[in-house]
């Protein structure tokens, strides 16, 4: 999920100016390789701001991941049965695991794990907006699946196809996993809307009502107020914009709200004849600003949570070190 | 920010299937090799993706350089006579 990095960023002035004739030789080349669709390595050489580019948007994918544990988390121990508990576990042990496919990924590009957790712990890098929403009731576990997570899935698909390689093949994987999340969230919700009572079907309107719009913004600001868009595309990192993805999403989500039997919150939501689109409201883009500024229902508490984890741990990682030296020393000894 | 506590890279290789070759499939981080090989089971095999896995210490990995890529792949490009396609037999007998 979760690749606002380009959007978020700011801008770090322009190109710097080729020094020598090799460098610009170098850039050719690797302005060749992007536009003959080739995949950059680790190791080839890349022009700074390419590397620059990913390292953000790979390691606050990878945030994102490793934050989104937590919402969902939260409802572990009070699944309503057996089958729910296993289902969610192994939700967020997948989450667990992109976040540290995306975090090998990003370290290729030179960077130490140590480092980005750093960058997050201090709140220099940022996650997705989506994450700093509450789960308020048990609908919003199976909401998040349907909604954030198919909306991720929307973002996810095309960086299968990103230029640089370690980062696609990640992405590969993740997508493979991601679509059990999804028809999990839904399924969950479809036995609340098909055999609940009231208030549950109550709850799970409720909950699609909050996440609905959050969910929009996940994609990202519209295209005319997406800067660096441009370049992502240029560089093979993007593969489609943030207007066509969003609207792919709505076309999508549409029918699976009306087989589920809820309402989607949005007056002007309607079909389009000549389009052949859903076309939808105007999205609150104040409110996405304040929460990636830091000013969401749950950025303090979703960091602190993080930050105390890290700490807490600090001394389990110390301990495995200690003892693999000292086990390190014992072989050499012996 | 030291890296000096970091736990050391591991390169992860995973056998799908009995007869088939380990493949690499990502790195993680990992205290020792016993640790290592406990957490390329749970980050790599959730689903019964292995039956086998390696760990190597990525710093023990001796790479090409891509910078030498040419040198080192090009030159079996004109080779084609080593490829079974490049001879034209008669019909009768090309399922050799």
């Amino acid at each position: 999920m979760y690749t606002q990095a380009m959007d978020t960023m700011r801008e770090e002035g322009g190109q710097p100016a080729l020094r020598t004739a090799e460098e610009a030789a170098l850039q050719q080349r690797f302005d060749n390789r992007i536009d003959a669709g080739d995949f950059i390595e680790a190791k080839d050489w890349m022009p700074d701001n390419y590397r620059k580019t990913l390292l953000r948007q790979i390691s606050q994918h990878a945030h994102s991941e490793i934050v989104g544990m937590l919402p969902e988390g939260n409802w572990i121990t009070r699944a309503p049965t057996l089958k729910r508990k296993a289902i969610l576990l192994a939700k967020v042990q997948d989450e667990g695991g992109h976040g540290l496919y995306l975090y090998a990924a990003a370290e290729t590009l030179g960077q130490s794990r140590d480092q980005m957790l750093d960058s997050l712990h201090s709140g220099k890098a940022k996650y997705s907006s989506i994450f700093n929403y509450p789960t308020l009731t048990w609908a919003d576990v199976g909401t998040i699946g349907w909604l954030v997570d198919g909306a991720a899935i929307m973002n996810q698909v095309p960086i299968c196809r990103c230029s640089y390689a370690p980062y696609a093949r990640a992405m590969i994987r993740i997508c493979r996993e991601e679509s059990f999340h999804q028809r999990q969230g839904y399924d969950s919700l479809l036995a609340m809307m098909q055999n609940g009572t009231e208030a549950q079907k109550a709850m799970v309107q409720d909950a699609v009502n909050r996440w609905w719009w959050p969910c929009l913004m996940m994609f990202g600001p519209p295209d005319d107020q997406s800067p660096n868009s441009a370049q992502g595309m240029r560089w093979g990192i993007k593969r489609v914009s943030n207007d066509t993805l969003r609207q792919k999403f709505v076309d999508a989500t549409v029918q699976q709200a009306q087989v589920l039997g809820v309402s989607l919150p949005d007056p002007d939501l309607r079909w389009n004849e000549a389009t052949q689109h859903w076309d939808f409201g105007t999205i609150d883009w104040s409110e996405f600003w304040r929460v990636v500024g830091g000013e969401g229902p749950c950025n303090r508490e979703r960091l602190a949570m993080r930050v105390a984890a890290w700490e807490e741990g600090e001394w389990v990682r110390e301990a495995a070190l200690a003892h693999s030296r000292k086990q390190a020393r014992k072989e050499k000894a012996a | 920010m030291s890296t000096e506590n970091e736990w050391p890279l591991w390169e992860v290789f995973v056998r799908t299937k009995a007869g088939l070759d380990h493949k690499h499939c990502g790195s993680l981080h990992a205290a020792d090799a016993r640790m290592a090989v406990q957490m390329a089971r749970d980050v790599y095999t959730r689903r019964q993706e292995g039956s086998s896995v390696w760990v190597v210490r990525s710093d023990q990995i001796v790479a090409s350089d891509p910078g030498d890529k040419d040198m080192l792949f090009d030159p079996a490009e004109d080779k084609v006579y080593r490829h079974p396609t490049f001879y034209k037999l008669p019909d009768s007998v090309d399922q050799m």
